[in-house]
């Protein structure tokens, strides 16, 4: 099959972005939109021409490295999928595909469609771990979790960490992933002796980061490749609410 | 070169226990003093980075990708083995010990191997602090499920993610401690070079992958963690970035590089579909716990698999081995993969693929028991071929997945560069010729969470280190080095692009040093890989510039260290002339075509030494003492 791309070509955050539009021929339906990325780069390359750089590691579906808007959609309409993921007999025969970064103002643009998101890493070390230094825990046996809560906690931190929820967010919130980390720990008692002081550090650095808030439109979940919920952003909500109460000068110090 | 393993004298059970004891330790106050390079942040990185820097090291942390939450350790789906007996099945530190010794082909020692299974135990018991949502039963406590080259159930698991949740608690655990200011993270840099001053790992060059900058670090010791030399085959399990070039240039800079030709072939992995195709897929090989391998008895048969007859489908695996039958280690069911392919009866449009049919584990668990158990993994098979595998076997073939060589190391995981660590799977320690399901995951935790956080203070305190600069000659020299090499890369405009090369690359591997080598093939490879690479200095096309963000050159310059290496590795396998674990030579099987191994000639790890470039590398030999496990042959029948 044959298709022409429309990619996202842009030289660093600095810099204005523009579309640049490349035909892509003979490729197999059974290729992911990456490997046919592949062979726009080195049709490209054949021709002179600098490749265009995108996001991708692992091609399966987990590393959470592969990003892109494809027509309009975080990682593409299949659901449930990431760009690498997505395969082309999805597409038709002679389509245009228009593959862009995802956006957002706390996602800087590094070249093309490759972005920064280490605000993600920085808002995992606002609090999104159990504190407890190797060695220091006890028989794996000794506190028995049942099995329900044990899979809830694994539904949230199934999360790749690959921001699409922030890219589909009409206020580029980063409350879905936020929440499914919060939502994790909270889980588990493992997590939550340092659940309410988490919920109120992490909330605080997405404001920090320029994340904006949740207005409830859940694009995030539709485009969320792991299907996490948001129902974790409404639990996160209730347990930062009875957090403030609580704790209010862990937050915002003793004077406030 | 004489190899001292540094093995500690007592008996095995003991050796751990009283050499933790009697290495030194460096005071509270005076661990701050010290500074540790990380390089990579998988398993072993991410537990060695966030476990030195809870000690109180300043440690400084480098990865290839954006974040250091993306390593390849991510993708182990199926779990990680421990001897914690909850299943009270007869399970034991002894058996998980033995299991591996036997798993790997009796070729990894027996010191690293037993504490290997003893630290298992308590990497379960840390994972669950940190909030690893492992599987669990009804009344709360931790799911086992088996695993090949086991007959005891000591595989925990995260769903078909075990690899996640794992990496994801190490990081965690580093991200807390880049919070408090313990470790410095590096993503988007890459490692060009070991700097060794007066005969001591004291820092590395850098390229950082945003700016295009070459940047020097210094330090007390360094710790590669970076993963296996799997993509030297083009096409395999590993991440696109998963390279050799950290481990290569250490190579170059004076470290042994062990037993390169033991490389593990995957039996589960989704079949080949096309010349561009740019990696292979894994599916765990827990699916063989319920799944059933079979092929057509006839050759060439053409019907769809649910119109052949049972009396005429060949399960082979349960047929020649009753014991173990789908559950043989990874090798045995790769080769046997292969065999029947080379039969004639493998299945599908290449007709490189076997059915694994669930259609038993169907009629007694249902649609929802198998696809709670893996229904992630049949989602993943869907996606790729368009198949479903609720109504019709899934087709696999192997593929390259795991590297059981590495760097040498001695006990306590240091190179023969004094200072300079290696982890996780790019060492060569525990695996021996085949690495067991399960056990990847345990031993670069092991490594990283119980092991250098001893050795490494042992080093510290009996070693002087003088204070070093990065304004010091040899750092500036390394520098130029990898500048004059980046240079060379972008200088040739040839008309061939990198991946021409590496695909081609990957081709001479597959065929001739894949899973079954010959002499023959051996030194075809040998003949053509020096060719390759002398056409990839003469035909490479390289475009951008070196002051940028440029994914070209950066994959440019791994492809041209997997040329080189692909050779030591070729070299390896071509003096190797038994057949053991992962390393299947035509001219040593048995009259039924198993593997045989040469234990009169060959009961040794071969470490090669670099000898300058178009300089064949030299052979030292560590022999391998058995005091605790008796030399059998390995039978799974």
């Amino acid at each position: 099959m044959n298709v022409t791309v429309k990619m996202w070509r842009q030289k660093d955050a600095a810099s204005k972005g523009h579309f640049e539009t490349c035909e892509v021929k003979d490729i197999s339906p059974d290729m992911s939109l990456l490997e046919m990325l592949d062979v726009m780069n080195e049709t490209r390359m054949k021709r002179g021409e600098e490749p265009i750089a995108f996001d991708h590691d692992c091609r399966e579906g987990i590393c959470g490295t592969c990003s892109l808007v494809i027509d309009g959609v975080p990682h593409g309409r299949d659901h449930g999928t990431t760009t690498c993921q997505l395969h082309m007999r999805l597409f038709k025969d002679g389509a245009t595909i228009t593959v862009e970064p995802f956006r957002s103002a706390a996602f800087p643009i590094v070249r093309d469609c490759v972005i920064d998101r280490g605000a993600l890493d920085r808002l995992i070390q606002a609090g999104g771990y159990v504190s407890v230094n190797t060695g220091a825990a006890p028989d794996a046996a000794v506190t028995p979790v049942p099995k329900d809560e044990a899979d809830r906690a694994f539904d949230a931190a199934a999360c790749i960490g690959c921001g699409a929820c922030v890219a589909a967010c009409p206020n580029a919130s980063a409350m879905l992933f936020t929440s499914a980390k919060v939502g994790h720990l909270a889980s588990l008692p493992q997590g939550r002796v340092e659940a309410d002081r988490r919920v109120l550090s992490m909330v605080k650095q997405m404001d920090k980061e320029g994340f904006g808030n949740c207005t409830n439109v859940r694009a995030c979940e539709a485009a969320c490749p792991k299907n996490i919920s948001t129902r974790n952003i409404a639990q996160m909500n209730r347990h930062y609410l009875k957090a403030t109460l609580l704790h209010a000068e862990k937050v915002y110090g003793a004077n406030d | 070169m004489t190899l001292d393993s540094k093995i500690p004298s007592g008996p095995i059970e003991e050796k751990w226990t009283r050499y933790q004891r009697e290495l030194k330790l460096v005071n509270p106050a005076n661990k701050r003093k010290f500074t540790v390079i990380v390089v990579g942040t998988g398993l072993a990185g991410g537990s060695a980075a966030a476990t030195l820097a809870e000690l109180g090291y300043n440690v400084k942390s480098f990865c290839v990708q954006d974040s250091p939450r993306r390593a390849h350790s991510i993708a182990a789906q199926g779990g990680i083995n421990a001897a914690k007996n909850y299943r009270n099945d007869g399970d034991s530190v002894y058996r998980l010990f033995y299991d591996t010794m036997k798993g790997g082909d009796f070729r990894a020692r027996e010191a690293n191997v037993y504490r290997l299974a003893e630290n298992s135990n308590r990497i379960i018991d840390q994972c669950v602090a940190q909030g690893v949502p492992f599987g669990r039963e009804y009344g709360g406590q931790l799911d086992n499920r088996s695993f090949g080259g086991a007959q005891v159930s000591r595989t925990f698991y995260a769903r078909g993610q075990t690899g996640q949740q794992l990496l994801l608690g190490a990081y965690q655990a580093m991200m807390r401690q880049v919070a408090a200011g313990r470790i410095e993270m590096h993503p988007r840099c890459e490692m060009l070079d070991l700097v060794v001053i007066d005969g001591k790992a004291r820092g590395i060059v850098v390229r950082n992958l945003v700016t295009g900058a070459l940047e020097t670090h210094a330090a007390d010791a360094v710790c590669l963690c970076t993963g296996g030399y799997g993509n030297v085959y083009y096409l395999s399990t590993n991440a696109q970035s998963s390279n050799v070039t950290a481990a290569f240039r250490a190579y170059k800079r004076g470290a042994l590089f062990a037993n390169p030709c033991y490389t593990q072939i995957h039996p589960t992995c989704i079949p080949r579909h096309g010349d561009l195709q740019s990696k292979l897929t894994l599916m765990s090989e827990s699916l063989r716990n319920d799944g059933r391998i079979w092929v057509p008895r006839k050759k060439g048969d053409a019907r769809a698999p649910q119109d052949i007859p049972e009396s005429e489908r060949y399960y082979y695996l349960e047929e020649k081995y009753p014991s173990f039958g789908n559950l043989v280690p990874r090798d045995v069911a790769s080769r046997n993969a292969k065999q029947v392919c080379d039969a004639g009866m493998g299945v599908g449009d290449t007709k490189l693929a076997v059915y694994l049919d669930f259609a038993d584990a169907i009629r007694r668990m249902g649609v929802s028991g198998v696809s709670a158990k893996y229904g992630n993994l049949f989602q993943m098979y869907e996606k790729i071929t368009g198949e479903d595998p609720y109504r019709q076997p899934m087709r696999i073939f192997p593929a390259i997945h795991y590297t059981m060589g590495g760097l040498w190391v001695d006990y306590n995981l240091m190179s023969t560069i004094p200072g300079c660590f290696v982890l996780g799977e790019a060492n060569f320690s525990d695996h021996g010729a085949n690495r067991l399901g399960a056990s990847a995951l345990m031993q670069g935790l092991s490594d990283g969470y119980f092991v250098i956080p001893y050795t490494l203070g042992g080093y510290f305190a009996s070693t002087a280190l003088p204070k070093v600069s990065t304004d010091a000659s040899e750092f500036r020299a390394c520098v130029q080095q990898a500048d004059e090499k980046i240079g060379k890369l972008l200088s040739v405009k040839g008309h061939r692009t990198v991946r021409e090369f590496h695909r081609a690359l990957g081709n001479i591997m597959w065929e001739n040093v894949g899973m079954a080598r010959s002499k023959a093939s051996l030194e075809k490879a040998l003949a053509e890989i020096p060719a390759l690479r002398d056409e990839f200095w003469h035909d490479v096309n390289v475009l951008g510039d070196a002051q940028s963000f440029n994914q070209n050159l950066e994959s440019a310059g791994r492809v041209a260290d997997f040329l080189e290496f692909a050779e030591v590795l070729a070299l390896d396998a071509l003096h190797r002339e038994e057949s053991c674990g992962g390393h299947f030579r035509e001219e040593s099987q048995t009259p039924e075509g198993e593997a045989k191994r040469d234990d009169e000639k060959f009961c040794y790890v071969g470490a090669w030494e670099y000898r300058g470039d178009g300089v064949k590398p030299e052979l030292s030999k560590e022999p391998l003492a058995f005091e605790n496990v008796h030399l059998a042959t390995r039978s799974y029948k």
